[in-house]
């Protein structure tokens, strides 16, 4: 069993019957992505994000986005020290490898901007002084559906940031027995050990940029692209960078496939992640495509495999 | 006008003008020559207009024009109605319509009236070339059609023109089972408003009911067909296809003629020999009388017989018709023959032919009774060096007279009457009989063809207890005219017709019995669909009843079922890819949905690998094996696939292995 199976297998123990979330998950982090998880509270979203740092031997800071949020909580501060007659830059909670922005649309768009741009830079500057982020560097921002109250919802622009949005969903009936059943997850995620090193992880990373995508495939993906451009179903066709994620995350998830070239199964398993988010479909459209996964399953049944 | 019609491209002009021309072209046969010389130049002046793009001719130039031409055919016709004056003004006016097509709607319009004049090429023949040459205009003009749907200029005219008759041909091809529904469903009605136009049989030709030197020649020069009969046996010897025509009785002198006859009640038959059974298809001849054998014993339905044995239809025959009838060839007729009918049988006209009433007297005087004075007046014919001719000499008032005791060279029309007036003569009741001899047998498709240059005329005489008897002059100056028909008769020199010429020659005698083959089944099968057909037809499938209505319901159902299952292969239609490893895996593919498991479009290949070892696992494993080699082949890199050729020759033996 590879690492990564094992870091896949230990964070599917605390949540129960989400492998291909957790696969998704791990899959947008191989592809040096970030990560949205979108879904009413207490659905466990926390505690992934959480069990995937861990497993993986990252270090790990949360904030809690509240709508009084103001950048420099995220960012950190610099304050002056008398002692020493100096201004000192106290890092906020992005400087760690895995942050995760916890209900990221309660907090006001300025707030919300300043986590987004250093998720884009990997880098942060604050007083003049540019100050580059760990690497790995990995966001998981969490989101109540939109439709909740007190929520400031992100623009489109700043929802193409993230590689992937899943949504956990309700665990299902045997999942939901096991969980009642359980252990507290908290002890749980106490109790974990890492199952690789963060060195390790970028190997993987750099790994999956050289899976191969055949010309074959790049032409599916393309077909893919364009019947988002041309259809009437979607108020706006997959940018160029949705193109790009689309491609890098099926490199990605066949690396988790243990194989070195990308097949069309590979692109339609990331699609849901990939597209939910970057896709509104218009009209009649919107009402039968409610969920990521709507929206995907219409998208590959409209297009053929060349 | 904010969005002006798209003008007709040059392209477009010329095919459309071409397509017309080639649709008129065979009109040009009946329609008067300033039609055609009109119509071609106003092909050509406008072909020459679009070359120049120049402007079309004004309105009021062309209302002109429209008005004095209709005039004109008004002139030459008496009519604007009918078959061919209708044809005619219709020619005219899309050759006119040309000058003021403009825009790709005109052209539309073009297209379509081009379609309707390909229809009206049938009112004047048939036959399977017709059918053909027909065939071919509407491939043009459904390509011409197609071709309006780009309103540029191509760059490449060929390339583009080669594109459209393809198109076109598809086309066709895809709208031949509709073809075939509709012959066979659409509703086959009766009636003036469906039937030909009342003046389509005007110039047919054909035996008359009167007959005056030159009558038969002149048809000896036809080699249309007069009919076709199938014997169920046996063809009977040549001398034996007497097939009788109208019975002239009455002469005034220079004219045969047949009098109206009462039809008889039975037939007063003394049979010798048992009938010959055959089957008649005979050609529109504009006539009420019906060809058979001497004599017609069982007649067909809806028929009679008169007086002198003339079968008789109930109307006059205007299309193709078809009869079954039996014939007895050995025979007596008449012997019961009224005082009347006899005394018919022996007028003459008054101060015609003395010299031949005189020889009909002495025959008298010397012989004691009929029998002998016919053999002798035989034996005087053959004595005296009659020639057979096809250009007998001009003969005058007393034409009898010359040709008996002048000329001595004539047509089967000249012996007959000549025969007949010195029977009269000479007191022996006699009439002539025209119709026509013998046939042309033809192996290929076991039938007789009888043209209208076997058209011939014979006599019969009437004898005390035999009756009628049939006595042919012709016979006795060339007896080989019965035997081997007309070309044997004639001299080597006389070349007549096709078939007579064609008859001489093996090769071109073969050819020509294989075409009228197929013509004749071309006529029996697809001209010969008629209502009664089509209801036997449906009888058979099981319909019954309210004919119209079940083939109504029946044509609906045929066509939308054919649409659908057109629209189906077409969506199903999938272009075999190029690409070897590609053209490989949908063989697979096709081969997996004939056993239930179709891919789906968007279907990647593991994951329809996986689903076909759920539902057919004893596939599972040589799916496994294809689906590997397909995926390493198109989705691996190539450096990994240094054996590509080799996988490929793997996968397409893994594919062939599968059963099928």
């Amino acid at each position: 069993m590879t690492k990564i199976e094992q870091v896949a297998q230990q964070v599917g123990a605390i949540i129960l019957g989400k492998q291909q979330q957790i696969r998704l998950a791990l899959a947008c982090l191989i592809a040096r992505g970030h990560l949205l998880i979108e879904d009413v509270p207490g659905v466990g979203k926390t505690t992934l994000a959480h069990a995937l740092a861990a497993s993986l031997g990252l270090n790990f800071h949360r904030i809690q986005f509240t709508s009084d949020l103001l950048p420099a909580d995220v960012l950190g501060v610099a304050v002056y020290n008398s002692d020493r007659s100096k201004f000192e830059f106290h890092p906020g909670p992005i400087f760690s490898q895995v942050v995760l922005a916890d209900e990221i649309n309660r907090a006001t768009p300025k707030s919300q901007s300043a986590l987004l741009e250093a998720m884009e830079e990997h880098q942060v500057t604050i007083e003049g002084e540019t100050r580059r982020l760990p690497d790995p560097f990995f966001v998981i921002a969490t989101q109540n559906p939109s439709h909740q109250i007190g929520t400031f919802p992100l623009p489109e622009s700043q929802l193409d940031r993230f590689l992937m949005r899943i949504e956990l969903g309700y665990p299902g009936p045997e999942a939901e027995r096991a969980l009642l059943r359980g252990e507290n997850r908290r002890d749980l995620l106490e109790r974990i050990q890492p199952c690789m090193q963060p060195a390790e992880l970028l190997v993987l990373q750099r790994e999956a940029q050289q899976v191969h995508a055949s010309d074959a495939l790049l032409d599916y993906v393309q077909a893919l692209i364009n019947h988002t451009r041309r259809s009437a179903d979607y108020v706006s066709g997959l940018s160029p960078r949705a193109g790009l994620a689309l491609a890098q995350a099926a490199r990605a998830w066949a690396l988790l496939d243990a194989r070195k070239h990308v097949v069309p199964e590979d692109v339609q398993a990331v699609l849901p992640g990939v597209v939910g988010h970057r896709l509104s479909p218009t009209g009649a459209a919107r009402e039968i495509t409610a969920t990521s996964a709507d929206i995907a399953a219409r998208l590959i049944a409209s297009v053929a495999i060349p | 006008m904010l969005n002006p019609a798209p003008a007709i491209s040059l392209g477009n002009t010329l095919s459309l003008i071409l397509a017309f021309a080639l649709v008129a072209a065979p009109h040009t046969e009946h329609l008067p020559l300033w039609l055609s010389a009109l119509a071609g130049a106003m092909c050509l002046w406008r072909a020459y207009l679009a070359r120049m793009r120049l402007a079309l001719p004004a309105r009021w130039l062309l209302m002109l024009v429209v008005i004095a031409s209709a005039a004109a055919i008004y002139l030459q016709y008496r009519t604007l109605f009918g078959r061919d004056a209708g044809v005619a003004l219709l020619v005219l006016m899309i050759s006119l319509k040309l000058m003021e097509t403009r825009t790709q709607r005109d052209g539309m319009v073009l297209a379509f009236i081009s379609y309707f004049l390909v229809l009206t090429n049938f009112f004047y023949t048939q036959s399977i070339l017709t059918a053909l040459y027909l065939l071919g205009c509407v491939w043009l003009i459904t390509a011409a059609m197609i071709g309006l749907q780009h309103t540029h200029e191509p760059a490449r005219y060929r390339a583009q023109w080669r594109l459209q008759l393809r198109t076109s041909a598809v086309m066709l091809a895809q709208s031949v089972p509709l073809m075939v529904v509709f012959f066979f469903l659409f509703p086959r009605v009766q009636g003036p408003l469906w039937g030909m136009p009342s003046d389509a049989f005007a110039g047919v030709t054909g035996l008359s009911d009167n007959m005056s030197p030159g009558t038969i020649n002149k048809l000896v020069f036809s080699e249309e067909v007069a009919l076709r009969a199938e014997f169920s046996g046996k063809v009977p010897p040549p001398n034996k296809l007497y097939w009788r025509g109208p019975v002239l009785l009455d002469f005034d002198g220079k004219t045969w003629t047949a009098p109206p006859r009462p039809f008889l009640n039975r037939i007063d038959l003394q049979r010798r020999a048992d009938p010959a059974y055959y089957r008649v298809t005979i050609e529109p001849h504009n006539r009420r009388w019906l060809f058979a054998l001497d004599i017609p014993g069982l007649l067909p339905p809806r028929t009679s017989i008169t007086a002198d044995h003339l079968l008789m239809s109930q109307t006059p025959v205007t299309s193709r018709m078809r009869y079954d009838i039996s014939s007895y060839l050995d025979y007596g007729i008449g012997a019961d023959s009224n005082e009347l009918t006899l005394r018919r049988a022996l007028q003459l006209p008054r101060g015609f032919n003395p010299q031949t009433l005189e020889l009909g007297q002495q025959l008298r005087a010397q012989h004691a009774d009929n029998d002998a004075i016919v053999t002798a007046a035989l034996a005087l014919l053959r004595e005296q060096k009659f020639t057979y001719t096809v250009e007998p000499p001009l003969l005058g008032r007393h034409s009898v007279d010359e040709f008996l005791f002048n000329t001595r060279a004539g047509f089967c029309e000249h012996f007959s009457s000549a025969f007949v007036v010195l029977m009269r003569a000479a007191g022996v009741p006699a009439r002539v009989v025209t119709g026509y001899l013998g046939g042309e047998y033809n192996a290929l498709g076991n039938y007789l063809i009888v043209r209208q240059s076997d058209a011939h005329a014979w006599t019969e005489v009437w004898m005390e207890k035999r009756g009628w008897v049939r006595v042919d002059p012709t016979n006795a100056i060339s007896p080989a005219r019965a035997d081997g028909g007309l070309a044997a008769a004639l001299p080597e020199s006389a070349l007549l017709s096709r078939s007579v010429f064609s008859s001489r020659n093996p090769l071109l005698h073969r050819w020509a019995m294989t075409w009228d083959s197929l013509a004749n089944s071309w006529n029996q099968t697809v001209l010969g669909y008629n209502l009664e057909t089509q209801r036997a037809l449906l009888y058979r499938a099981g319909f019954d009843g309210d004919t119209l209505r079940t083939l109504a319901a029946m044509l609906i159902g045929a066509t939308i079922l054919v649409t659908l299952l057109l629209a189906l292969a077409t969506l199903r239609q999938r272009r075999r890819s190029r690409e070897p490893v590609l053209a490989a895996y949908q063989t697979f593919c096709e081969k997996m949905a004939k056993v239930g498991i179709a891919r789906g479009d968007a279907e990647g290949p593991q994951d329809f690998a996986t689903r076909i070892a759920v539902t057919r696992p004893e596939l599972a494993h040589a799916t496994d094996a294809i689906t590997r080699l397909y995926v390493s082949l198109r989705y691996q890199e190539e450096e990994e696939n240094n054996n590509k050729n080799k996988y490929l020759q793997q996968l397409q033996q893994h594919i062939k292995a599968l059963p099928a």
